[in-house]
């Protein structure tokens, strides 16, 4: 299979995350829909260092692998913080911000 | 058809087939579930792309710690709540227009660009190579991570603190 294949399938995976984000009410939906995405460009750091014979983009992958754990962890507590002061799960309703 | 031909065509399915139930399924406890097998699937990916270290991991801090965590927020929330978390979409018609117009493009990009199909043989154990990697030219970002991972961990810590 050539690069261009493995690419496409990144592109695929990162736009079903993109739907993801922009049709879900829910935080967590929309938080495992980013997850979709950043895991779709880890398929694309890593193809493109196999290609070229060169481990940088592997080791992109590691770093932004760690990097999503610690965003997951950080948004899932915020998600939980909200709930406890607005006790509600949708999106639409923390609008607090909202002008 | 070639062994990785197969490979990749089978995991492609799985991949795809999860993203989409992640997405579009209603029971958000199954939309979990089906995130766990996607990036199982990626792992697999990983495993056709030479990299047993990614794949390693993928499996266990993504599909083994996030998909853990997420439910373990579901769980946890739903008891603050003290209802079931019913999961609708709104927008659905848009959204897909975005989408798929957007992988339209990125594809055409793609199968425009000079892109190579040859596979540079790696020299030597790529996992050997990624550490020496780490910890010689990406040293001061790797310290960097663990900052950022150690300031993280305070951050959840703080905002998940028992109210006073």
């Amino acid at each position: 299979m050539g690069l261009q294949a493995y690419l496409t399938l990144a592109a695929i995976v990162f736009c079903i995350g993109l739907f993801g984000v922009i049709t879900r009410r829910n935080t967590i939906s929309i938080l495992l829909g980013i997850e979709l995405m950043l895991n779709s460009v880890n398929i694309n750091l890593v193809a493109f260092s196999r290609f070229s014979g060169d481990v940088t983009g592997m080791v992109f992958a590691v770093f932004t692998i760690c990097i999503t754990v610690t965003e997951a962890a950080l948004g899932l507590a915020i998600v939980i913080l909200l709930f406890r002061v607005r006790r509600t799960v949708t999106a639409d309703q923390l609008d607090l911000l909202k002008g | 058809m070639t062994g990785e031909a197969l490979g990749f065509y089978c995991l492609s399915a799985v991949l795809v087939g999860s993203a989409l139930a992640v997405v579009l399924t209603k029971n958000l406890f199954h939309a979990v579930l089906w995130l766990a097998l996607a990036l199982t699937g990626t792992a697999g990916i990983f495993l056709l792309l030479d990299a047993e270290f990614l794949a390693a991991v993928q499996l266990l801090l993504y599909a083994g710690g996030i998909v853990t965590v997420v439910v373990f927020a579901i769980v946890v929330t739903e008891r603050l709540v003290g209802e079931r978390i019913s999961q609708t979409s709104r927008h659905i018609a848009s959204g897909a227009a975005v989408s798929i117009v957007l992988a339209g493009l990125v594809v055409k990009a793609i199968m425009a660009g000079p892109l190579t199909s040859i596979r540079t043989p790696m020299t030597g154990d790529v996992t050997a190579l990624i550490g020496e990697t780490v910890l010689t030219r990406f040293v001061l970002p790797f310290e960097l991570l663990a900052l950022v991972m150690l300031a993280g961990l305070m951050g959840a810590i703080y905002f998940a603190r028992p109210e006073d």
